[in-house]
C-alpha cells in the first residue's frame, strides 16, 4: 500500500469512529437526562443564541437546527464540529473542561456574510 | 543571461522600496535539477471584484490599478496566476456571472497573456464551481514550466473546505509521476494547514494533501484567502500566503473576528498588493517580491 493509500484508510477509519461516537451519544442521552440541553438556531448569518456561558465540568448538549441552508458548527478549541442539516436536529455533547472564551463558527460557506457567522462560548469556574 | 542579471537587479531594487518586502527561501536540492531555467511569475489573489463597502472606497478601480501595476513592471513575468476569490460572492447566479465577466475583461488588459485562474470560496462554494468553470475552465489542473511542476488544487468548490477524496486520488496519481527531487509548486486558495481554524483559515482535509506531498523534497505552496503576506513551514514544505487586492485582514487569530482592516485615507491601498516569484533554480531558491497596488509618490 502506498503512503497515500494508508493516509486515506486512516482518515476513513477516523470518520467511522466519529459517526459511532454520535450514535453512542444519542443512545446514551435518555440514560443521562440531567445534562442541560441548549437549543441553538442557525440561519444565514448568525446563531441564536450566539453567546453562551457554561460552567466548567458540567457537560451540555448543544442542539442545533438551521432555518435555511446547510451550516456548520466548529469549535476548534474543543475539537468539535458537526454539520447542521436542514430539517434535522444536530446534537453535540460538549464537555467544558477548561475556562476561557472560545469562538465557534460556521465552516460551511453559506453566502455573502459567511465570515461573520460565529459565536462565543465562555466557560467559567 | 544579461537579461536575467538585470531582472534580478530590478527585483532586488523594487523589493527594497518603501513598501515592498523581499522574501527568499532556500530550497535544498533545486540546484541539482539539470534541465531547468530561471523564470519569474506573478501571483495575484483575492481581488473580490464586486465588493462594495468602507474597507475599500476605491473598490471599483483597485483591480484595474493592480493590472496597470503588473503591466508597468519593467520585466514582464512568464505568466500570471490568480489564486482565488476573483469575485466577491453573491447569491444571485446572474450577478455572479456578471462579476466574472467583468473580472475577465479587466484582467484581459494584462500584457502577459498566459494567465491562470483558480477559484476561491467566494467564486465557487455556492454553486460547486459551476460558474467558475464556465468562465475560467477547470478548478484543478497541472502544468509544467521550465522544469517546475505546478499543481493547482481546488479546496473551495466543496463549501465544506474539502479537497475531497477524488481530487486527492488525482493528486496522488500525479505525484507518482514526479521524481522525489522534482521542484513542485502547489497553488491553492485556502491554507492547507491549520493556520487559524477559529477563523476558518484551514482546509479540512489539507493534512491529507500535505501527507501526499511530504515524500517530495522540493515543494512550495502559494495560496491566498487570508489577505496578507504570511510564511510558514510544515516540515520541509514552505507555505506562502499572498496579500489581497481588495481589503487586508488582521493577523491570524489576533482579534475575535476576522473583520477587514479599515481603509486609511492617509495610506490608501496599505496592505494590498501582489507578488513576484523569481524561481532562481540554479541558485536553489525562490525570491518573492511583494508589490503595492499603487506606488507611493
Amino acid at each position: 500500500m502506498t503512503l497515500s493509500g494508508k493516509g486515506l484508510r486512516i482518515a476513513a477509519t477516523t470518520a467511522i469512529l466519529a459517526a459511532a461516537s454520535v450514535v453512542t451519544y444519542v443512545a446514551a442521552q435518555s440514560a443521562e437526562p440531567k445534562e442541560k440541553v441548549i437549543k441553538i438556531t442557525a440561519k444565514r448569518f448568525d446563531y441564536t443564541p450566539g453567546n453562551l456561558t457554561l460552567k466548567k465540568g458540567e457537560p451540555v448538549i448543544l442542539e442545533f437546527t438551521t432555518l435555511d441552508v446547510l451550516m456548520g458548527f466548529n469549535l476548534p478549541d474543543f475539537n468539535l464540529r458537526a454539520d447542521i442539516v436542514p430539517d434535522k436536529v444536530t446534537r453535540v455533547r460538549l464537555v467544558p473542561d477548561k475556562t476561557g472564551t472560545f469562538t465557534f463558527l460556521c465552516d460551511i460557506f453559506c453566502g455573502a456574510r459567511h465570515e461573520e457567522m460565529n459565536g462565543r462560548i465562555t466557560v467559567v469556574d | 543571461m544579461a537579461n536575467e542579471i538585470n531582472r534580478r537587479e530590478f527585483l532586488k531594487l523594487t523589493g527594497l522600496g518603501s513598501v515592498g518586502v523581499v522574501f527568499a527561501s532556500a530550497l535544498p536540492g533545486m540546484a541539482s535539477a539539470a534541465a531547468q531555467d530561471d523564470f519569474y511569475f506573478v501571483q495575484l489573489s483575492d481581488s473580490h471584484w464586486g465588493f462594495e463597502g468602507p474597507p475599500n472606497p476605491d473598490a471599483k478601480v483597485t483591480l484595474k490599478k493592480a493590472v496597470a501595476s503588473v503591466n508597468s513592471l519593467e520585466y514582464q513575468p512568464d505568466f500570471v496566476v490568480f489564486t482565488g476569490d476573483l469575485t466577491h460572492t453573491t447569491d444571485n447566479p446572474v450577478e455572479r456571472r456578471k462579476r466574472m465577466s467583468e473580472f475577465k475583461e479587466i484582467v484581459s488588459e494584462l500584457k502577459v497573456k498566459t494567465v491562470r485562474f483558480m477559484p476561491g470560496e467566494h467564486d465557487a462554494s455556492l454553486d460547486n464551481g459551476k460558474a467558475f468553470k464556465e468562465f475560467f475552465g477547470a478548478t484543478n489542473y497541472t502544468f509544467d514550466h521550465k522544469g517546475v511542476h505546478f499543481i493547482a488544487l481546488d479546496n473551495v468548490s466543496d463549501p465544506r473546505a474539502l479537497i475531497g477524496d477524488e481530487q486527492l486520488a488525482w493528486l496522488a496519481a500525479d505525484l507518482k509521476r514526479q521524481k522525489t527531487e522534482a521542484p513542485i509548486v502547489v497553488l491553492t486558495h485556502r491554507p492547507l494547514f491549520d493556520l487559524a481554524p477559529q477563523w476558518d483559515w484551514a482546509t479540512r482535509d489539507g493534512a491529507k494533501a500535505i501527507e501526499l506531498l511530504m515524500p517530495y523534497k522540493n515543494v512550495t505552496v502559494f495560496y491566498g484567502h487570508i489577505h496578507q503576506e504570511h510564511h510558514q513551514m510544515t516540515g520541509h514544505i514552505a507555505h506562502h500566503a499572498a496579500k489581497g487586492l481588495m481589503f487586508p485582514l488582521p493577523a491570524p487569530g489576533s482579534q475575535p473576528n476576522r473583520t477587514p482592516l479599515p481603509w486609511n485615507p492617509a495610506e490608501p491601498y496599505k496592505g494590498l498588493g501582489f507578488r513576484g516569484v523569481d524561481a532562481e533554480l540554479k541558485e536553489a531558491e525562490y525570491k518573492i517580491t511583494e508589490y503595492p497596488v499603487v506606488k507611493k509618490a
